[in-house]
């Protein structure tokens, strides 16, 4: 409806800030008298504290207060407890041994907290931290997932057996078993995940200081909507009430999931603002984001299917071990077991899966939501096991998974876990991809590639995930006397453009003027959104949405209300379009805004209604295993391999993915591409790395943690499909921020060993650097020429 | 040591008392308050603290305050027209969706009006290389390779 | 980083004796390695003396068959100097290819090829090109200037005043980057000087090589194919996370035929 409706590229309104550097984050904010945190740091994987001797550093110049674990443990500063419950199918309960701030008797990662500085500078902050003299014994480590849960593997905790968090199980192996003995064939593979560091550009920073005379600490840091933060800041400091504590974030910049969580860094600058009744601010540098913010995936998964004559899936075994760092943290534990385990049989239809995940410490950063949360890594075995079936059944991938989708006739499809696939028409959304690529002619590309030398490969990555994470969320629509309209909502916006998307939704529900309205998000605790979930689990184009939507309706049942009292008539003789109230029997009119210019007037309105256009709606779609949306998508990458050095190029790249209606196509496939690049660079660039004999770790900057860049992402092809709108919420939204980085990492790896299928190589793990590239195909010509 | 440092940024002579290892981004940042130009590593990899000395587009993070002295400096800030109006590649970047959480985007802005002086017509794979030095977590860049080109086109238009 | 003093002399000899002042002085030209270094306080000199102040150590001259490179030219300028690309445009390549355009843009010739990363472009363009190192005090050859990791034939407080480079009769250089930090973790320069043949490795070594055996099977037939079987020694070479000693072995060799196709 009009250019700046439902459906059309609108360009971001909040642009400008930011293209002139306008932008206000965290780091560019700073309190009046405030003094400078730095934190020491663990430089051990793994050790004990023998003593910390903080005299010398206390005379340094310029230092104000020096915190260690004892002077927190002495102020009741309390223990982080891990947010998640996995309880096993046994009953036991998860190993949740919470987590000291600052820690006390010994340290588990390097990068662990040990004590932080308070100085008037940074550099005097810094200087003091080089006259701390720490006594550490160091003890074994381990940084190696597949080995966590040994015997032998060294214990990062004496209470958990194996290093394990828990073991979490989903469906009876004795039925699996039963049909694994009747399958006609059995396709398996085992894969790796390996951990990643989502690396927003922002570096981490907060500052903080207490109103003594309100009994407030306020808190400034990037997140992804503060509300949530706070509720789970106040769980881990019990001495202090919600109201006691504000929170407040300004632009951040970047968030894929890290930014929602309850860091110690943060419990410490409120803890210490309070005790020392001065503002302070931390600036984190890279180093200290990389390891202090929580990292992603680090899987090792086994997974099988029992095939049918037909290549059916007639039960599938997935097996999962996943690290959470050296302390199950925040919601940790769960994004392996209950965000994976929501979609493990992914867009097909398997009758019953055995799926076990063992969740297990290591002596690195706590593990947590990263840019799909445990959504990928399900689409990644599901995928590699589409092309197993392929090779097994000697069909073709596409082939594979069209004999194994969940048709539209299904739909509604319960799946293997219990959640309701409410729509998608995967078939179709996968024929749209394939013709959008011109998959037809790839073969004529890959001569062209091989007449340079370059051996072409091309492989689909399709997946389906689960969103709209919290269930709750708010928003309020008001027009003033003036027509200006101010839109009040729970989402945060970290750059998915919500300030230029609700109103879209407004702009076409109230026929108002697209430029007068504006938004103000989840920022700040006591400003003028008491609630809110703020953003993850691409929730916001329906949570947020939803809510929008709902206060215009409001709005709009008042604004009949009053119409009707102004034209002599009932509201339900009131038609409401594009703007204008309309009385069915006498045909006057009144525009929306004429009533928001009378609406504070009470001689003009009823007197049983509250004056103003000023609407709230508390949405609430319910936890249940119906109310989540389903984003899904069908993605191809080519691939080119220089065999002489085992480089991988992606040269061409197609998404076409089902967001249900879209909002915004701009936007959304801006997220789109925004995955794919932080998948294409889980597949080919990132793992971060430790040294095995001491778990330091190596990728510690840009210099060794290999971002992608512009140059190693070829034009990126997105397209929708939108015959399949959610059903579960009447705008027919469906999240679009995180299915780039479940269809990347397949579609890319399933093209690579396409390519490499003629060498006979079968299997290779992320990420897909050079070297390994390279003896894989060394290691095949080989073994060829020895024939 | 303190030195007194003068230069010019965008348009305007200044000058600060500085410590020798002040880097001219925190010159920028914290002396100037102009608060645009972004720390985004430790390693003068990211590009997100580019600016314009004479002339030319450096990382200020990897350069000192005093090695700017008499320099002619631009930022983010000093980019748009005098009437306000946003510089054709500024403007690029909006209209192309070259952005999303905006870190990055004053170091690539600056970056890309430094290709844009260069290359009057850019194509996808000049730019994507001329993006070297800047790393972008949000955008996946397509759009922003857009921008660039479509910015240099119209910084060039007149000519 | 850490404190110092600054100083910004006006012409060589009053650098020099600043240098000589001081024990921990240390010279910066673009600062593109040092700075870093000292963000992160693993360097720390009591004073830095900034040489961009002194004239006439930057610029290109051609003279008959020497190009000429003062030690402040800046990697950019020395990328699209005419000059650079009419005489060796392999070295015009090669420093177009430096890090990205803001680090070319202030980082130079003297602070590369003085410091020795073993990652740097430069030496692999110093050694292979035959080039002469002039320094306030002396003239030194390439074959004498790099020594082991980040050491150098410089004495203490030897500043490199210009890089004066023999114009070959055809070069090319290929280097394989480090997908993170875009460092040379193999680069080759190759060059033919008659009936001579250099071949140039950095990235590979604790510092930069030249590799005999693939100059011998060149300078009989200066084409890729000769290169083929001849490869260096991986002992000795430099193994991280992201390439083994083999695998850079095995890269040199490409990188060379590349080289030479490029030539």
């Amino acid at each position: 409806m009009g250019q700046f409706g439902i459906g059309q590229p609108v360009r971001r309104k909040e642009d400008v800030h930011f293209v002139t550097g306008q932008g206000c984050y965290n780091d560019d904010v700073n309190l009046e008298g405030q003094a400078q945190v730095q934190f020491l740091r663990s430089p051990h994987a793994h050790a004990e504290i023998v003593s910390i001797d903080t005299s010398e550093a206390e005379k340094a110049p310029g230092v104000i207060a020096i915190f260690t674990g004892k002077e927190a443990e002495a102020d009741d500063f309390p223990v982080l407890y891990c947010l998640a419950n996995i309880k096993a199918r046994s009953g036991k309960p998860m190993f949740s041994p919470g987590r000291t701030a600052l820690c006390t008797d010994r340290v588990r990662f390097v990068g662990d907290l040990v004590a932080m500085v308070v100085a008037e500078t940074i550099d005097q902050a810094k200087d003091a931290i080089e006259l701390i003299e720490v006594e550490y014994n160091e003890l074994p480590s381990n940084t190696d997932t597949a080995t966590a849960a040994s015997p032998d593997t060294p214990q990062i905790w004496p209470d958990a057996e194996n290093n394990t968090v828990a073991f979490y199980e989903n469906d009876d192996p004795a039925k699996v078993d039963a049909i694994f003995e009747k399958a006609y064939k059995v396709a398996k593979v085992d894969v790796v995940n390996p951990r990643v560091m989502g690396s927003p550009m922002e570096p981490r920073s907060a500052l903080s200081t207490y109103d003594e005379e309100k009994d407030l600490v306020t808190l400034h840091k990037p997140s992804q909507g503060v509300h949530r933060t706070w509720g789970n800041i106040v769980k881990h400091l019990p001495k202090l009430d919600k109201e006691n504590i504000r929170i407040v974030s300004h632009h951040t910049g970047g968030g894929f999931g890290l930014r929602t969580k309850s860091y110690p860094e943060s419990t410490l600058m409120i803890w210490a603002a309070k005790r020392l009744k001065r503002p302070l601010k931390w600036r984190g540098d890279r180093y200290e984001t990389m390891v202090c913010d929580t990292h992603g995936r680090d899987h090792i998964t086994h997974g099988e299917v029992a095939l049918d004559e037909q290549g059916k899936i007639m039960a599938a075994r997935i097996y999962v071990t996943a690290s959470v760092g050296a302390y199950p943290f925040e919601n940790g534990p769960a994004v392996p077991t209950f965000s994976s385990g929501r979609v493990t049989g992914q867009v097909y239809v398997i009758p019953a899966i055995h799926h076990t995940v063992r969740t297990v410490m290591t002596n690195n950063s706590p593990t947590c939501s990263y840019r799909g949360a445990g959504r990928p890594e399900a689409a990644y075995i599901m995928e590699r096991l589409m092309e197993e079936i392929a090779n097994v059944m000697d069909i073709t991938p596409a082939e594979a998974r069209r004999r194994n989708f969940i048709t539209p006739d299904m739909i509604p499809y319960i799946n293997n876990q219990g959640f309701e696939i409410d729509s998608g028409h995967f078939e179709e959304t996968m024929d749209m991809a394939i013709d959008l690529h011109d998959w037809n002619g790839f073969e004529a590309r890959k001569k062209e590639s091989e007449a340079q030398g370059k051996m072409r490969g091309i492989g689909i990555g399709y997946f389906i995930e689960a969103s709209g994470g919290q269930p709750e969320e708010e928003a309020r629509v008001k027009i003033d006397e003036d027509g200006k309209v101010t839109l009040y909502v729970g989402t945060y916006s970290q750059g998915q453009g919500h300030a230029t998307v609700f109103p879209q939704i407004i702009a076409d529900k109230l026929g108002v003027d697209y430029d007068s309205i504006d938004v103000i998000d989840g920022g700040d605790t006591h400003g003028e959104v008491p609630f809110g979930r703020g953003s993850g689990g691409s929730r916001s184009s329906m949570m947020g949405g939803t809510a929008t939507a709902r206060s215009c309706d409001e709005v709009i049942v008042k604004g009949k209300k009053i119409a009707a009292h102004n034209l002599q008539t009932s509201p339900n003789k009131i038609e409401f379009e594009e703007g204008v109230f309309k009385a069915v029997d006498s045909g006057g009119t009144m525009t929306i805004l004429e009533v928001a210019k009378i609406a504070n007037d009470k001689s003009k309105i009823p007197d049983d209604i509250e004056p103003g256009l000023n609407e709230r709606y508390h949405y609430d779609r319910g936890n249940v295993p119906t109310s989540y949306n389903h984003p899904n998508g069908c993605h191809i990458a080519e691939v080119e391999i220089d065999p002489a050095t085992g480089v991988i190029e992606v040269v061409k790249y197609t998404a076409v993915d089902d967001n249900g209606v879209v909002l915004n196509p701009m936007i959304v496939h801006g997220q789109i591409h925004g995955g794919v690049v932080q998948g294409l660079g889980q597949a080919l660039f990132e793992r971060t790395t430790y040294d095995p004999e001491n778990g330091q770790i190596i990728t510690g900057s840009f210099l060794d943690y290999a971002m992608p860049k512009a140059k190693h992402v070829p034009d990126l092809v997105a397209a929708n499909n939108e015959n399949a709108p959610c059903p579960v919420n009447e705008l027919g939204v469906k999240g679009a921020g995180e299915g780039g980085c479940c269809g990347a990492p397949p579609a890319i790896v399933n093209a690579t060993l396409n390519a490499l299928k003629p060498l006979g190589i079968t299997h290779v793990d992320m990420p897909l650097d050079s070297e390994k590239i390279w003896r894989l195909i060394q290691n095949a010509k080989s073994a060829a020429a020895a024939e | 040591m303190s030195i007194t440092v003068n230069m010019t940024v965008n348009g305007k002579k200044v000058s600060g008392d500085v410590e020798p290892r002040t880097l001219l981004v925190h010159f920028i940042r914290e002396h100037l308050k102009l608060t645009g130009t972004h720390v985004a590593c430790d390693t003068s990899q990211c590009g997100a603290c580019t600016v314009h000395v004479d002339g030319k587009a450096v990382k200020s993070c990897t350069m000192l305050a005093v090695q700017a002295e008499g320099a002619d400096v631009t930022t983010i800030e000093g980019v748009a027209n005098a009437d306000g109006s946003l510089h054709p590649m500024q403007f690029a970047f909006q209209d192309n969706h070259g952005l999303q959480c905006g870190f990055c985007t004053p170091g690539m802005v600056m970056m890309a009006i430094d290709i844009g002086k260069r290359h009057a017509n850019p194509d996808a794979d000049t730019v994507r290389h001329e993006l070297d030095g800047n790393i972008c977590r949000c955008t996946g860049y397509h759009n922003i390779v857009k921008a660039v080109i479509a910015g240099a086109k119209a910084m060039n238009a007149s000519k | 980083m850490y404190n110092f003093d600054y100083h910004k002399p006006a012409s060589l000899d009053e650098a020099l004796a600043l240098l000589k002042d001081s024990d921990d002085a240390m010279v910066i030209s673009g600062g593109m390695t040092l700075l870093p270094t000292m963000k992160q306080r693993l360097a720390s000199p009591s004073a830095l003396i900034d040489l961009s102040g002194i004239s006439n150590l930057s610029g290109i001259t051609l003279s008959g068959n020497t190009l000429t490179i003062g030690a402040m030219t800046c990697h950019a300028d020395v990328a699209t100097s005419a000059d650079v690309q009419k005489a060796i445009p392999a070295l015009s390549h090669l420093a177009g290819h430096i890090g990205d355009p803001q680090v070319r843009n202030r980082g130079t010739i003297g602070g590369s090829v003085a410091n020795a990363d073993p990652a740097a472009d430069y030496p692999a363009a110093v050694l292979g090109l035959n080039a002469t190192i002039e320094t306030n005090t002396r003239k030194i050859a390439a074959d004498d200037f790099f020594v082991d990791l980040f050491e150098t034939a410089l004495d203490e407080g030897e500043i490199v005043t210009a890089v004066h480079f023999a114009v070959p009769d055809q070069a090319g250089y290929a280097k394989f980057e480090n997908p993170a930090s875009g460092y040379a973790m193999v680069g080759v320069m190759v060059a033919k000087y008659g009936s001579d043949v250099r071949v140039a490795v950095t990235g590979a070594g604790p510092s930069a090589f030249r590799a005999a055996d693939m100059e011998a099977a060149l300078a009989k037939n200066f084409s890729p194919d000769a290169l083929g079987g001849i490869s260096v020694s991986a002992d000795g070479l430099n193994s991280d996370m992201h390439a083994s000693a083999a695998y850079r072995a095995h890269l040199v060799t490409v990188m060379a035929q590349r080289a030479v196709a490029a030539a």
